[in-house]
């Protein structure tokens, strides 16, 4: 009983923080909300029996790519009249429409999801697990996420050494 | 955590919110960290539909596919932040609207 209010506790947070940081004016703002809107989602994995999940999701997602917004948010030293100008842009008739559409297709998903029943397994799915079938049955997609690893590699880097050149 | 019965439609419900406010946070919002921000939301919630399908079937291949959208994340970010940086650059505003020099 207590795991499901703590599932339930957590959802919220995840969901107000989700909403919270998609109307921010200000970036920073913005971000802290999602990184706690992604630790609230590792609480859930880790009540859904997933705890490797949970980890890298906090290592990597709240950890790793949040702090990668920071910089570039506080390299780009965006000020007020950014944030201004931000809140200007977030009146209702621009954001009626697009939210129209959205609770759309979230009727629509919640249709396809209603007719799905019963509960979460209650056992563990252990990290020893992940990685058995990670370099058993799925090595061809680590093959593929290493490749995909490196293009974003050498595509950052080409893209920001020429930021770096022109400043000078 | 023994007698853990989380209904699976609940979960995948609070993923399908997440993606949908993240496709929301995505068509109103023009700045282009926003938008980066907006998809990281919405691929965290398809990571998170995956994981709790597969904590359903107690089977590892759920937190598998996990991980490869987290390396989709981690390349996606860090070539769209690039790209925040030309574009920040170029036209000295990150609001896409100005971007359209290919009169889109």
């Amino acid at each position: 009983m207590l795991e499901i209010t703590l599932f339930y506790i957590a959802a919220t947070i995840a969901l107000v923080a989700t909403v919270l940081a998609m109307t921010r004016a200000n970036a920073i703002h913005a971000l802290i909300y999602l990184i706690v809107s992604l630790l609230a989602v590792a609480v859930i994995f880790f009540l859904i029996g997933a705890p490797f999940a949970a980890a890298l999701e906090i290592v990597i997602y709240a950890g790793a790519i949040m702090v990668l917004f920071v910089f570039v948010i506080m390299m780009l030293n965006l000020g007020e009249e950014g944030d201004a100008r931000e809140r200007g842009l977030l009146q209702p008739k621009i954001w009626a429409g697009p939210a129209l559409l959205s609770l759309l297709l979230f009727a629509e998903l919640l249709y396809m999801i209603s007719t799905i029943e019963g509960p979460v397994s209650s056992q563990e799915v252990t990290a020893k697990e992940v990685g058995l079938a990670l370099f058993g049955p799925y090595v061809l997609a680590v093959e593929i996420a290493a490749m995909l690893l490196l293009a974003g590699l050498v595509g950052s880097y080409h893209l920001g050494r020429r930021y770096l050149e022109r400043e000078e | 955590m023994d007698g853990l019965n989380i209904p699976l439609n609940h979960i995948l419900l609070v993923s399908t919110l997440l993606f949908s406010i993240g496709m929301l946070g995505l068509m109103i919002r023009r700045n282009i960290i926003f938008i980066l921000m907006s998809l990281e939301v919405m691929l965290n919630a398809a990571a998170l539909a995956f994981v709790a399908a597969g904590a359903h079937w107690g089977q590892p291949d759920g937190q598998v596919i996990f991980l490869l959208i987290l390396s989709v994340a981690a390349a996606e970010v860090a070539v769209g932040l690039g790209l925040v940086l030309q574009v920040q650059r170029r036209f000295k505003t990150l609001d896409m609207d100005d971007a359209n020099r290919m009169r889109g």
